[in-house]
């Protein structure tokens, strides 16, 4: 909390008179607020306008001009959406794969990250630059081959196909080396003048101190893997292997294109669980954003 | 000791060369081949081809047409990203103290949502008859078919994805602006510098880094722009639309594995030279 200092003693620095300047101030703070508010208005206003049309029926939404608020709202989309096209199965495989994910995350880039930030080793300058070399390689370059050699190991439509490429991540890699680096030295060499071992040291004494790394990594991998498309779309031949967003995508320029609600509503089961997510786990997010961002 | 560490990095070490530093080099092996989908089973099998792939793909039209849409959707939406973000960093970082968490909260939103089933509801607000125009209409103006226009489809993307990348941004340049130190706004105050000359002098050079930071990690998101055109426009109308990463992905549907392969060669090539370009101007006082 910054002090305000008496008027008498910041007028000497200040060229106009105080009172007039607070006022100019309150008045800079009211625009702000203003131009704050309209933006957050365009900033939320499609989740809103989505979550109402879910529950209008197709007539209503095409109905013009537009009203804001559904008139009879109906949950019949919803109905369609998890009885005949089979939204379950959909949602079931999303978090399958989303689970697994994280775990390998979690699990390997632990302990590849110890490594990496504790011990040394031949060859680790060499792995962590070819690490982060590979964070500027674009999604669509690795595709082609991955799918030749998934359709080699005969993984395709499946869901090792679907969860293999993904159970490492170098930005994951990243996040738990940096903040291993900060973890001090003294409580490893203590544990190895007792006696532990590495393994030993890195489950009871680096890992219960990473708390705040697993969190963010968590929140990023599973984000990242329930929103993932190009890969899923791929590599997902038949609508039983299908997650989420595929079959948002591929139901949206089918025969039901034109069912607005039916799409509102696929729309909001693919974005309202990680939305409500977020708003309880804002302060860890935003973190995490700082923290694997800069530095 | 070796063998300890490499036993931590083992498990890492060998799904990292089979499912990413594998594809990579193998990418660029097969840009230089014939390969198609006939060859799935027996990919060693296939012929050399030499450049010719890089050559055709700069002969193919769509393919050009494909790289300009892509840089234009890059030159447009990352200072348009950057400025507004920066815009509303600024405004919370000053005097704005109730209401902050309301804010990022919602400025954030849109980031952590589904690319895909954002674009589907953007695709019904865009519609002729659609949210969009009829907020336009409330101040007399005509909106366009966004979506089936040449000339506002590309925009329509844009405006998207300056929408939902504001929030990352934010954030960074939030956290940029609280190591800005507060001793030197102070003493330029004293010295009577106003307003824009503390932002121009002080704010700006001390952000440097985290400026640099976001046009890089914009600039390689959007080069890679798929989701909003696969779902919006399928890259129409009339290619208007069509960026590299779908120009590659519809090459892969066609089975031209090796020809898919060198396009996306070339899209990477694109943004490690828009990395070095942006490390060169914003990187230069470091």
């Amino acid at each position: 909390m910054a002090t305000v200092a008496p008027a008498s003693t910041a007028s000497h620095a200040a060229p106009e008179p105080a009172p007039r300047r607070r006022r100019r101030r309150e008045k800079t703070r009211w625009w702000l607020y203003v131009v704050l508010f309209l933006g957050l208005v365009a900033m939320v206003m499609p989740f809103v306008w989505m979550i109402l049309g879910s529950f209008k029926t197709d007539a209503e939404i095409r109905q013009y001009p537009t009203e804001f608020l559904p008139r009879d709202p109906t949950v019949e989309n919803y109905e369609t959406l998890f009885g005949r096209l089979d939204f379950t199965t959909f949602f079931v495989n999303s978090i399958v794969v989303a689970v697994f994910v994280t775990l390998g995350n979690i699990v390997f880039c632990s302990m590849v990250g110890y490594a990496l930030a504790k011990l040394e080793f031949r060859g680790k300058k060499l792995l962590f630059t070819l690490v982060l070399a590979t964070l500027m390689v674009p999604g669509v370059v690795t595709f082609v081959p991955l799918f030749v050699l998934t359709a080699n190991l005969g993984l395709v439509n499946s869901y090792p196909g679907l969860i293999l490429p993904f159970l490492i991540a170098p930005i994951g890699v990243f996040l738990m080396r940096q903040f291993m680096l900060g973890l001090p030295d003294e409580l490893i060499e203590a544990a190895r003048i007792d006696g532990a071992s590495e393994w030993r040291i890195f489950l009871r004494v680096i890992m219960p101190m990473c708390g705040p790394a697993v969190a963010t990594l968590t929140i990023l991998t599973f984000l990242g893997s329930w929103n993932n498309f190009l890969w899923p779309l791929v590599v997902a031949t038949t609508e039983d292997m299908y997650t989420l967003p595929v079959a948002l995508a591929l139901y949206s320029v089918g025969q039901n294109a034109a069912r607005y609600g039916l799409m509102m509503a696929g729309a909001v089961v693919v974005v309202v669980p990680v939305l409500a997510v977020f708003v309880l786990l804002q302060r860890y997010f935003v973190q995490g954003i700082a923290l694997t961002g800069i530095k | 000791m070796t063998l300890t560490a490499w036993m931590f990095a083992l498990p890492f070490v060998v799904l990292f060369v089979v499912f990413m530093a594998g594809p990579i080099v193998a990418s660029l092996g097969m840009s230089f081949t014939d390969m198609t989908t006939r060859d799935l089973q027996t990919p060693f099998q296939v012929n050399i081809v030499g450049l010719d792939n890089y050559a055709r793909l700069f002969q193919d039209p769509r393919f050009v047409r494909s790289l300009a849409n892509t840089f234009t959707f890059v030159i447009v939406a990352v200072p348009l990203t950057m400025g507004l973000a920066l815009v509303v960093a600024l405004a919370l970082d000053k005097g704005i103290r109730r209401f902050r968490t309301v804010f990022r909260v919602g400025y954030y939103a849109p980031v952590v949502t589904s690319i895909v089933a954002i674009a589907i509801v953007w695709r019904f607000i865009l519609q002729p008859d659609g949210l969009l125009n009829g907020f336009l209409s409330l101040f007399g103006i005509q909106g366009p078919d966004w979506l089936q226009s040449t000339t506002w489809a590309l925009p329509s993307l844009i405006m998207m994805a300056v929408w939902r990348n504001i929030g990352t941004l934010m954030v960074i340049f939030l956290a940029a602006l609280q190591g800005v130190p507060r001793e030197h706004h102070e003493a330029a105050m004293v010295d009577g510098a106003n307003a824009w000359q503390r932002f121009w002098n002080i704010t700006i050079p001390a952000m440097r880094p985290a400026l640099l930071f976001a046009a890089v990690i914009t600039g390689i998101g959007f080069l890679q722009f798929f989701e909003e055109p696969f779902v919006m426009t399928r890259g129409g109308p009339l290619d208007a639309t069509l960026s590299t990463a779908m120009y590659t992905y519809q090459q892969f549907g066609f089975g031209n594995y090796a020809y898919a392969s060198a396009a996306s060669y070339v899209l990477f090539l694109a943004i490690v030279i828009l990395s070095l370009i942006q490390f060169r101007f914003l990187g230069r006082k470091d």
